[in-house]
């Protein structure tokens, strides 16, 4: 469903990312590793559009390198960036709207099936973005933009700094994200958690893939998580 | 007493047409970062449309038509204006709506001449609607605080309780993030400056028959709108409409209680010489101070207090 080849990225003059391919097929689960700084972030920033991609990207068959980034959207690619992006003048609620790209369509996800999932987000659904927990924005923003039905979701470091309760609540998520057949394409630095969701692993270094598997394959392979993961 | 509600009736109308003008110009600056200086010239176009529209139909067909036209050219102007420009920065921006001001004034003199046009408030409504302690409160200006007012509620109810409204302030704070939810922020920032535009140009509809159509008008008024939206705190609509209203009623009060320099000294109970050397000074009237108030409060607004009284970001 998504084909990236030969994506390359900078900021400035300087070239992070340096020619990545990577795919994700329908209702498939990949993790995108890697230590911090070797650009993962960057490599969905360019997918999404927000950071200009030089390469191909294919969705759906189609290219999107140079899209508009609400185009992009549109086409059904969702993005969870890693700092909890809520609005924090929005209520809960709000947040959620804000989600929905068309009122007419209903998609996989309504408003109530996500209190149904986090009582405690339907607790404080009109309590503003700004005195939720963190582990609460998380969730909200993962549901938020799932709101707008896509089919393929990228999400960066959804356990980054979370208690090892909510990390179960993340992941539970996550789980119930793949069941409903959206694709997931993850970053993060829980090893097992990443492990034991994917279909499939790509690990990064300096800006290029330098591992690409199945989960298996990567648990057989100790010399790339030395190499490229271990700190 | 009763002149005092009279005089406070006409700050507040005057306040709430401000506050028209103001609320467009602070929701553009909050979303879109730019200060549109042409936004008085849409409050301009808005009177002058209203008057081609009154002569043509009436003045009820123009209080719907014209702030729609005048919204479309703000949309318009955004779009193939604006937009290019934005990538220049700022600056850029900020000179180009300069020039919009310049060109819209020039327009306006080559087809309706540098002379007033006679836009008059329409004959149905250019009576009393009751006077009170022999004050005739007139029913074209009760029906400017109606629309004033009720185009507030709306505005604010737009923005509070619709999805559009959403959009517009999380656009405000993360556009970018904004886009990634399948946003389309263009196409929302220049409809958002196309109603704020047209927000002017309900002013200009209402206003124009009251404070005179011509040229300057826009030059004139202007300069208040800055005004208002920096005392109230760039980007705070609340802040404009608190502001709006506090410049309205003082200048109108200054004017309405024509008081002496002298006389307000000497009532503070001070003792004065109004005829040696502070003469002159004395003699100024509070009326005469009226149209610089603004600016006064200006001053030590950006002295004491940079944010505004609700702003959230320096000037
Ligand atoms: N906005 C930016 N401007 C300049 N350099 C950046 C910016 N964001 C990230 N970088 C640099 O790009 C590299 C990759 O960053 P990132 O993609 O965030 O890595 P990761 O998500 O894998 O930790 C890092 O060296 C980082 O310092
Ligand atoms: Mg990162």
């Amino acid at each position: 469903m998504l084909e990236v080849r030969d994506l390359h990225a900078y900021y400035g003059k300087s070239h992070i990312i340096q020619g990545v391919s990577l795919d994700v097929g329908a209702g498939e689960i990949v993790s995108l590793l890697g230590r911090n700084g070797v650009g993962r972030s960057t490599t969905l920033k360019a997918i999404t559009g927000e950071v200009e991609p030089v390469g191909t990207i294919m969705f759906k068959g189609e290219p999107i390198a140079g899209r508009k980034m609400h185009e992009i959207a549109r086409r059904g690619i969702g993005y969870v960036p890693e700092n909890r992006n809520i609005f924090p003048t929005l209520t809960v609620r709000q947040n959620l709207i804000l989600g929905i790209k068309s009122m007419r369509e209903q998609g996989r996800w309504s408003i109530d099936d996500m209190f149904q999932m986090f009582p405690n987000l339907a607790e404080r659904a009109d309590a503003l973005g700004s005195v939720i927990s963190g582990g609460e924005q998380q969730m909200l923003t993962i549901c938020r933009t799932l709101m707008g039905d896509p089919d393929l979701i990228m999400i960066d470091e959804p356990t980054e700094g979370l208690a090892p309760k909510l990390v179960e609540q993340v992941s539970g998520l996550l789980a119930e994200i793949a069941k409903r057949g959206v694709a997931i394409l993850l970053v993060e630095q829980k090893l097992d958690i990443a492990l034991d969701i994917s279909h499939r692993v790509h690990v990064m270094g300096h800006g290029k893939i330098v591992f690409e598997g199945s989960v298996s394959e990567f648990r057989a392979n100790n010399q790339v998580r030395k190499e490229w993961l271990e700190v | 007493m009763e002149s005092f509600i009279f005089a406070m009736f006409n700050g507040v109308l005057y306040g709430m047409l401000l506050f028209l003008l103001a609320s467009g110009l602070t929701l553009i600056f909050s979303m879109m970062g730019v200060l549109n200086f042409a936004h008085a010239s849409f409050f301009m176009l808005g009177a002058y449309f209203a008057y081609q529209i009154s002569e043509g139909l009436n003045f009820w067909a123009a209080l719907i038509v014209a702030p729609v036209i005048v919204g479309m050219v703000g949309a318009g102007i955004e779009r193939w204006g604006l937009r290019p420009v934005h990538r220049y920065g700022h600056v850029a921006e900020l000179l180009f709506t300069f020039g919009v001001a310049y060109v819209i004034e020039e327009l306006v003199q080559m087809i309706w001449g540098r002379v007033p046009v006679p836009y008059e408030i329409p004959d149905a409504m250019s009576g009393a609607l009751f006077t009170w302690q022999g004050f005739d409160y007139s029913i074209y200006r009760v029906f400017m605080l109606v629309v004033s007012v009720a185009i507030f509620v709306a505005l604010f109810a737009l923005l509070t309780y619709t999805r559009i409204g959403l959009i517009i302030r999380a656009a405000v704070s993360d556009p970018i993030h904004v886009a990634t939810l399948g946003h389309d922020i263009p196409r929302i920032f220049m409809w958002t400056f196309g109603f704020g535009c047209a927000l002017a140009g309900v002013a200009g509809v209402v206003g124009g028959n009251v404070l005179g159509t011509e040229p300057a008008m826009a030059i004139q008024l202007g300069p208040i709108v800055f005004v208002v939206i920096v005392i109230g705190g760039l980007g705070s609509l609340g802040g404009a409409l608190v502001a709006a209203l506090i410049i309205g009623i003082v200048t109108r009060l200054a004017i309405f209680y024509d008081y002496g320099v002298g006389s307000l000294v000497l009532a503070l109970g001070l003792e004065i010489d109004t005829a040696g050397m502070l003469r002159d000074f004395t003699r100024i009237t509070t009326a005469q101070v009226a149209p610089v108030l603004p600016y006064l409060m200006l001053v030590l607004m950006l002295i004491f207090k940079p944010r505004g009284l609700f702003g959230t970001r320096d000037v």
